[in-house]
């Protein structure tokens, strides 16, 4: 059974009227159980979670401090290709933008690997926008090659691709995926992927799994809040999780909450979600999932992230450059993604980390 | 010299006082651990070679570990034989010593070895020259192949690792520990010293414990109360207090009328 089959019971399930069915005590008896399913992601969704956050917050921060510690695993991304063939239209990448594009040269992207590695970071996470036919395979596997001299761990947030194309790049040394659905409700789907290879909902919907059975270790998915109604679509996430979960009992899953922030050409957010509500998502995901990775980025402010690290976040990155060539290259036509909130330095983000009680881990894996 | 002074653990040719192994995961600061250690009196850590960067740009984590402990390297994160061997060959290189504790695991929600592979990993190191301790399912059959493939003990888990459950597999683990030639380190699931004490008093030749130390408010504090708690179980055993008969001991017996 892939997650289409599962995604695919919730086709006439009416969320709303099952959110205002909520009642205090369903919320209750969810706190009080050990295994949470389904409807207890649900019940914790709810607005009427919402007097319970507190509880929602000491719970998922002890279940934390049980399985992960009190530790925060570092990462920064780097963009190595902002070309793109896609229409989302939130997106500063989108083929409708008109920006000169880049792509890094095999001795840039070493140039930008070794400035990153100077600041202690040894997860690195590779970023490039879908346009096979500039960044194709055999440029993705020499880069793999360069960073797996200066990072511990790689991990890719590129085009979806075949099983096979990633048990090329798992075997050259990526050893993680990130891919997001961006958005579950397959109507919004439509809307806001109008061309492209992108357009394809099934494809990428699956792209977790032919990841997962290529061979990756990590799998981290996510939705773009901001485009569908936030409680369904974090919903749909935390049961992807759950699904991958219990598919992959070999791979560690994590989640991320991005929240759209304005990208250059790109759509204003239909569905605010509010820091409240951000962070009602991440407990209810921890307590639904006690072992779940969850993955905060720099697209959150500082301060926020600041409070973050007591609620079940488990990775932080840092230092982040969301424009190709950011950290050394700097080609100075480079558009960013999206705009950075927390623009503190790795150091300045790892002193915040110990000094809220935490330990930042920077090397978390062994590419063998 | 009474019986507990001269009471010490051999694992491989390393002879240790502390029946307390610890953990350096989890710590809200690395700072903790030289101070747990001294605390807790504990012999031997284990670290996780994914954790350790000989190039860091700060300190190494192994640089919190005093020289008088012992380096237990972990291959946490290998999910088949052939990946713990590779990671075992990376610790040795890395100066981790030739101690290593095989962890592979295949179920990332409850974090359970797999026996079969750890088996296969163990034959291998073992031939190698590595003194191995592979965490496992508590399973008698499979803790006789690890005595035969080279293992230098045996550490089954008392419940799922960070679960702080105690001895959810206490049966099985109180087999092994008849069976056993091979010491028994009791591995994972320990929340609490009375849970450590509780595996010391059946017989297991040690603990390790990391998450309920790490995690604690105040990790010392628990390190010293779990070496308290493995040095009574362990007492508790030696004087034989627990009741390992099956049967009651009648004073008259049962069957003296038979005369012969």
């Amino acid at each position: 059974m892939s997650f289409i089959d599962l995604i695919n019971r919730f086709n006439s399930f009416d969320f709303e009227e099952y959110f205002n069915s909520v009642t205090p005590a369903d919320i209750e008896k969810t706190l009080n159980l050990d295994h949470l399913d389904s409807r207890d992601l649900l019940n914790l969704l709810s607005d009427q979670a919402r007097p319970f956050l507190e509880d929602m917050a000491r719970k998922a921060s002890k279940l934390t401090h049980q399985y992960f510690g009190r530790t925060i695993g570092m990462y920064a991304p780097m963009y190595i290709a902002d070309y793109c063939t896609n229409y989302c239209t939130y997106c500063g990448f989108s083929a409708a933008v008109d920006f000169k594009r880049t792509k890094l040269s095999l001795p840039e992207i070493e140039r930008e690997a070794g400035a990153i590695a100077a600041t202690g970071i040894r997860h690195i996470l590779v970023l490039t926008g879908e346009a096979p036919a500039k960044t194709p395979m055999s440029y993705l596997i020499s880069a793999v090659e360069i960073l797996k001299k200066y990072f511990s761990s790689i991990a890719l947030e590129i085009f979806p691709m075949d099983e096979e194309d990633y048990r090329t790049l798992n075997r050259a040394g990526a050893d993680s995926l990130t891919v997001y659905q961006e958005v579950y409700d397959r109507e919004v789907y439509r809307e806001v992927h109008p061309r492209g290879r992108k357009a394809d909902y099934d494809y990428r919907l699956l792209t977790p799994e032919r990841g997962a059975r290529a061979g990756f270790r990590a799998i981290n998915i996510g939705t773009l809040f901001g485009l569908g109604e936030p409680r369904s679509e974090a919903f749909f996430a935390g049961l992807h999780a759950g699904y991958l979960e219990r598919e992959f009992p070999d791979v560690e899953i994590s989640l991320s909450l991005p929240r759209m922030t304005k990208a250059k050409g790109g759509i204003e957010p239909k569905n605010i979600l509010s820091d409240t509500g951000f962070v009602q998502c991440m407990l209810a995901w921890r307590l639904f999932m006690p072992r779940l990775g969850i993955t905060v980025s720099t697209r959150e402010s500082a301060s926020f992230r600041d409070r973050l690290i007591h609620l079940g976040a488990t990775r932080y990155s840092a230092g982040s450059k969301t424009d190709v060539g950011g950290y050394a290259v700097q080609h100075s036509d480079a558009t960013p993604q999206f705009e950075i909130t927390d623009d503190r330095s790795v150091d300045e983000v790892a002193d915040m980390i110990r000094q809220s009680g935490y330990q930042p881990v920077f090397k978390d894996w062994e590419i063998v | 010299m009474t019986a507990m002074e001269k009471d010490t653990l051999y694992l491989g040719d390393v002879e240790l006082t502390s029946r307390l192994l610890t953990g350096t995961g989890k710590f809200a600061s690395r700072t903790l651990i030289p101070a747990m250690l001294e605390a807790s009196g504990s012999e031997m850590i284990t670290v996780a070679l994914r954790r350790v960067d000989p190039g860091a740009t700060r300190k190494n984590i192994l640089d919190y570990i005093p020289d008088s402990v012992r380096l237990l390297p972990n291959t946490s994160g290998a999910r088949t034989a052939q990946e713990a061997v590779r990671i075992a060959r990376i610790a040795r290189e890395a100066g981790c010593g030739r101690f290593i504790k095989i962890e592979v695991i295949t179920d990332m929600k409850y974090l359970l070895p797999d026996n079969h592979e750890t088996l296969l990993a163990t034959e291998t190191l073992a031939k190698e020259g590595f003194i191995v301790l592979p965490y496992m399912m508590p399973d008698v059959t499979v803790s006789k192949q690890l005595h035969d493939a080279g293992a230098a003990a045996v550490m089954p888990l008392g419940s799922p690792i960070g679960t702080n459950r105690g001895l959810e597999m206490k049966p099985m683990i109180k087999r092994i520990i008849e069976g056993s030639k091979l010491p028994v380190v009791v591995d994972a699931g320990i929340g609490r010293p009375s849970q450590a004490a509780e595996a010391m008093e059946m017989g297991a030749d040690a603990v390790l414990v990391n998450t309920a130390i790490a995690t604690s408010h105040d990790p010392v504090m628990a390190g010293k109360a779990f070496a308290l708690a493995v040095r009574a179980g362990r007492m508790a055993y030696l004087a034989e207090m627990e009741d390992k008969k099956m049967y009651a001991d009648p004073s008259s017996p049962l069957t003296g009328f038979l005369g012969e």
